[in-house]
């Protein structure tokens, strides 16, 4: 055991079990796996990636770049650092090389998300941090303060006095004070790991982890999005080690990080203790660790100065070359350029790099300070403050001061800038997770790298879980030395966010699951899912697309089975389908009409009351984006029907074309597309269906024609009734606001029993559709087809003057004949289903060598119960001319001969819309 | 993530926003006077200015209004 009674504030009045490479230890409340491993004497806790060395850990907080470890209970989880999980009864871990492992079971802890708006926010409650919320509060602004740490205080020892007092009783007061204010807030465990726009800033805050066990119904994790009008950065700094040989083994650790395990958990690390600095920071290290009773040798390189704090080490001026190991791979020597020291521990300190992310993920440009070795805040940005550490102020007063606002003198520098000392590249590690040495970099830089961001690439140094906190400097540095460039004219790679790794489940929060997209269902979904239907997602939609039978064997219908089915039944009888998601959009007011004849590429103004109109909608460009009906309500309004996908695309392109082009027109636009449920009752029985519904309405073909429409009502619910056919067939669209629909379409469902009525989903839809070659817009279209690639010129008004795609349609390419252009295709075998997206080539017995020119692409491709073959629609250059031509369709390694058609298959003479 | 003025409804966070292009691109008074080239530059081409750019923005998850507004494509910062 290394701990030290008198140290530390871990609770040593209780014990905690865990276990580390299948050994059992024992820990104590506010210990670290970390904290509670070298309290036992563990030293090694992994083996390095490239290079199998053994490692322990080098750092006591997040920046440790050695001591990962893999999780297995609670819950099992990959590469986290030993030294900021906290210790829980019945934590088991192992040590990994390098690749953790994910867990086989799915993870049942809930993470979430909260948002907080604050005048003022604050990330690190050290020193500093402490004094600028305090400073905040008083002012009367919201505060949030957040600490990655579970206790505030940052670097803070205890050793410390503020304003006379005990630091860590002046930081027990502070918080104090803070948390008697109604707008303060306190996150501790919360890494601020990203800083964006105009004070925006992620946090995540841990809320479970050091509970066992975690209680019931809280998030494990929270991401908090927090908007702040002013942003204090108060990280702090890292400590920066002095490269020297085999400086990668257990054992050798920063300063700092020796001095915090000793002051917080109450560990010695190690009893024989080499300190290697060229800055004074250390030597409170190396008076503390002989203070708890260690021995310790103190090397400087620098002449003997009188400010260091003094203490029971020896001090020598000196440096460190190398380290040897023990059987354990442990340190158990150093060299150094007077001789051989034994040690169990080697500190390394060669100054502080300011934590200075935050303010670089925002753009803050960073400067060289050649007396501080490191990068520091370089210009002053708009609503962001740095101060203490993380400003490049290292003295207590200073921070504490910066923290009030103010801005102290600056305290004469007398550390020495020490990169590296003398010894072989090859064994000088840089980056001790990635393996990565000086050697590495002269690599680099041999190979002509010149940039920093390069070399990070070309040695991986910097991309492992701590992003280099340690090592970047370093890496600069040493890369400037080998180019024999200032440092300067490098800078440092660009620190991203996140600051620390964050786990996907947290940044998913609760969008995961069914719950990772919004799911809308209609009104009739649970007629649906009654009666075995097959969901297809179209969009956030749940449509029906098929309603098997119970089959012969006991099974269920397959989708061809039920389709062919399907078709045959309402060719024959009479079908329902479920057609309500498609989009709806009222357009109403004086100049509706002309509004819909500029969107609309027919006429619509000209359309009377009563009476149904199909139009299609153009880009600029004079491409299809949407098609649908318009039904004329009145002298003001229309209601215009899309797609399912255009339902929202659509009302914003009317929208944008409304206010920004044509703010004249006296129109407004509505989505309904919730408010009306629609069925289509199709085949040539649907007249017999419908006539019963409404019995008050003359549903013959001379009193109720085909596109008009009709308002009625059902047992005192509205209804309207119109004629329209998306199959060819005689047909009544239903209408009914949604809360009566399922009671609509149970009575047309009874009403229709004795024809035989059958329900069908969007499958049979569509090949009834496609044998009346109707296309599907962003099926049979893409956003490079016009009306006129689609035969439907008729469509296309010559009459107005404009409207939006008219004048594109006169271009000279739109008027290619080579263009691709909707077709039919029977395959020669009628058995054959071409494969939708099946590429088409010109007829051949044989496949000619590459590139073999492609004429098009099927878009549609069914089985026919009407035809009784196969057959596809499909996009063909020159089409239209090609009708009767014979082509080829490479299926695998098959090639399928094809005919090319007319797009309408099923009934062209158009005489069964009537019944 | 920018927080982005809506003259109508204040500052919200980026996301509520749908991106036009440039703005002040007016529809031709007679497109059938234009030729073919002169048509195409108007549906196609749009500039694409390093620094202030006047540019065309909807509320879309917001009050679903267009509006124009100026922004300095290097800095992304909105001057209105």
């Amino acid at each position: 055991m290394t701990r030290v009674d008198g140290y530390g504030r871990v609770d040593r009045t209780r014990t905690l079990r865990f276990t580390f490479d299948g050994v059992s230890y024992t820990g104590h409340p506010g210990d670290t796996l970390a904290s509670a491993l070298l309290a036992h004497g563990v030293r090694t806790i992994a083996r390095s990636v490239k290079q199998d060395r053994p490692r322990g850990v080098t750092a006591v907080w997040s920046e440790d770049p050695t001591g990962l470890v893999q999780v297995e209970e609670p819950f099992p989880e990959p590469m986290l650092l030993a030294t900021t999980i906290e210790l829980v009864d019945g934590l088991v871990a192992s040590s990994i090389g390098g690749r953790g492992r994910l867990a086989e079971v799915p993870d049942t802890a809930r993470y979430d998300r909260r948002y907080a708006h604050c005048e003022t926010l604050v990330v690190g409650a050290g020193p500093a941090g402490l004094l600028a919320a305090r400073t905040a509060a008083r002012r009367g602004d919201r505060v949030v303060l957040v600490d990655d740490r579970p206790a505030a205080g940052g670097s803070l020892t205890g050793t410390e006095r503020i304003c006379g007092r005990d630091a860590l009783d002046f930081v027990a007061d502070t918080l104090a004070e803070l948390r008697a204010h109604p707008d303060v807030r306190i996150l501790l465990r919360t890494t601020a790991f990203g800083h964006y726009d105009d004070g925006f800033v992620l946090a995540l805050e841990r809320r479970t982890d050091h509970l066992a066990p975690a209680p019931q119904g809280l998030s494990r994790q929270r991401v908090w999005r927090i908007r702040a009008g002013h942003v204090v950065v108060a990280t702090g700094a890292h400590e920066r080690p002095i490269v020297v040989a085999d400086n990668d083994r257990p054992g050798i650790m920063l300063a700092a990080s020796a001095r915090d395990l000793l002051h917080r958990y109450g560990v010695l690390a190690g009893r024989r203790v080499v300190v290697f600095t060229s800055d004074d920071a250390a030597y409170d290290a190396a008076a503390d660790l002989a203070g708890a009773g260690a021995e310790v040798t103190l090397l400087d390189p620098r002449p003997v100065r009188g400010d260091s704090r003094s203490g029971d080490y020896r001090r020598s001026r000196g440096l460190v070359l190398g380290t040897g190991a023990g059987p354990d791979g442990a340190i158990s020597h150093v060299f150094t350029d007077q001789g051989e020291l034994p040690c169990d521990l080697l500190l390394l300190s060669g100054g502080w790099n300011p934590t200075s992310h935050l303010f670089s993920h925002v753009r803050g440009a960073l400067r060289y300070d050649a007396e501080l070795g490191a990068f520091r805040p370089g210009e002053a940005l708009a609503g962001v403050t740095v101060v203490g550490a993380a400003n490049g102020t290292f003295d207590l007063a200073g921070c504490l001061a910066e923290g009030r606002g103010e801005t102290p003198e600056p305290l004469p520098r007398t550390n020495l800038v020490l990169w590296r000392t003398d010894g072989d590249p090859a064994r000088q590690y840089v980056d001790l997770q990635r393996d990565s040495t000086v050697a590495d970099i002269a690599r680099a830089t041999g190979a002509g790298l010149r940039s920093v961001e390069h070399v990070k690439r070309y040695t991986t140094i910097g991309t492992a879980h701590d992003q280099g906190k340690t090592s970047g400097v370093l890496a600069s540095a040493i890369t400037a030395e080998l180019l024999g460039v200032p440092i300067e004219s490098l800078g440092t790679t660009t620190f991203r966010p996140p600051y620390t790794p964050i786990a996907f489940a947290a940044l998913a929060g609760r969008e995961r699951g069914q719950l990772f997209d919004p799911v809308r269902t209609t009104a009739l979904h649970a007629w649906h899912v009654a009666r075995g239907a097959v969901f297809e997602d179209v969009g956030q939609w749940k449509r029906a697309r098929y309603y098997p039978l119970p089959g012969e064997a006991g099974g269920t219908e397959d989708m061809d089975t039920a389709v062919l089915r399907e078709c045959a039944a309402v060719r024959r009888d009479v079908g329902i389908l479920d057609g309500s998601t498609l989009g709806k959009i009222e357009v109403r007011g004086p100049d509706a009409g002309a509004f819909l004849d500029m969107i609309y590429t027919n006429l619509m103004s000209s359309l009377r009351p009563g009476r149904v109109r199909y139009g299609v909608m153009c880009g600029l460009d004079g491409m299809v984006i949407d098609d649908g009906t318009v039904l004329r309500l009145d002298d003001e309004g229309f209601l215009v029907y899309t797609t399912t996908g255009g339902a929202a695309p659509i009302l914003d392109h009317m929208e944008e074309w409304l206010q920004t082009e044509w703010p004249h027109l006296r129109v407004t636009l509505t989505s309904v597309t919730e408010q009306w449920a629609t069925f289509p009752v199709v085949g040539p029985r649907s007249r017999d269906v419908v006539g019963a519904l409404a019995p008050h309405v003359d549903v013959s073909a001379a009193a109720f024609p085909f596109m008009t429409w009709q308002d009625t009502e059902v047992d005192g619910v509205p209804v309207r009734l119109a004629r329209i056919s998306f199959s060819g067939e005689l047909a009544w669209e239903v209408s009914v606001d949604g809360w009566h629909a399922p009671a609509l379409w149970r009575r047309l469902i009874a009403l229709g029993e004795p024809y035989g009525i059958t329900p069908y989903g969007t499958e049979t839809m569509h090949v009834l559709r496609a044998e009346k070659g109707y296309p599907i817009i962003g099926q049979d279209t893409d956003g490079t087809v016009s009306p006129q690639d689609l035969g439907m010129s008729w469509a296309v008004s010559t009459k107005k003057v404009d409207f939006i795609g008219k004048r594109s349609f006169a271009r000279a390419e739109n008027r290619n004949p080579l263009r691709k252009q909707l077709v039919g295709l029977l395959p020669l075998d009628p058995t054959v289903k071409l494969p939708e997206g099946s590429q088409i080539i010109e007829q051949t017995a044989e496949l000619p060598p590459p590139p073999v020119p492609m004429l098009g692409h099927v878009t549609s491709s069914y089985r026919s119960a009407a035809l009784g073959r196969t057959f596809a629609l499909a996009l063909v250059k020159g089409g239209h001319a090609r009708i009767g031509e014979r082509l080829t369709v490479p299926v695998g390694g098959d090639l399928v001969p094809v005919e090319v058609t007319g797009s309408v298959l099923v009934d062209p003479e158009g005489t069964r819309r009537d019944g | 993530m920018q927080l982005i003025e809506c003259p109508y409804c204040g500052p919200r966070e980026e996301v509520e926003f749908h991106y036009g292009g440039q703005a002040g691109v007016a529809y031709p008074a007679d497109p059938a006077a234009l030729t073919d080239e002169e048509w195409g530059r108007f549906v196609f081409v749009r500039a694409n200015p390093k620094g202030r750019f006047e540019e065309r923005w909807s509320h879309a998850a917001g009050c679903r209004r267009w509006f124009t507004a100026v922004r300095d494509t290097a800095t992304y910062r909105f001057s209105r």
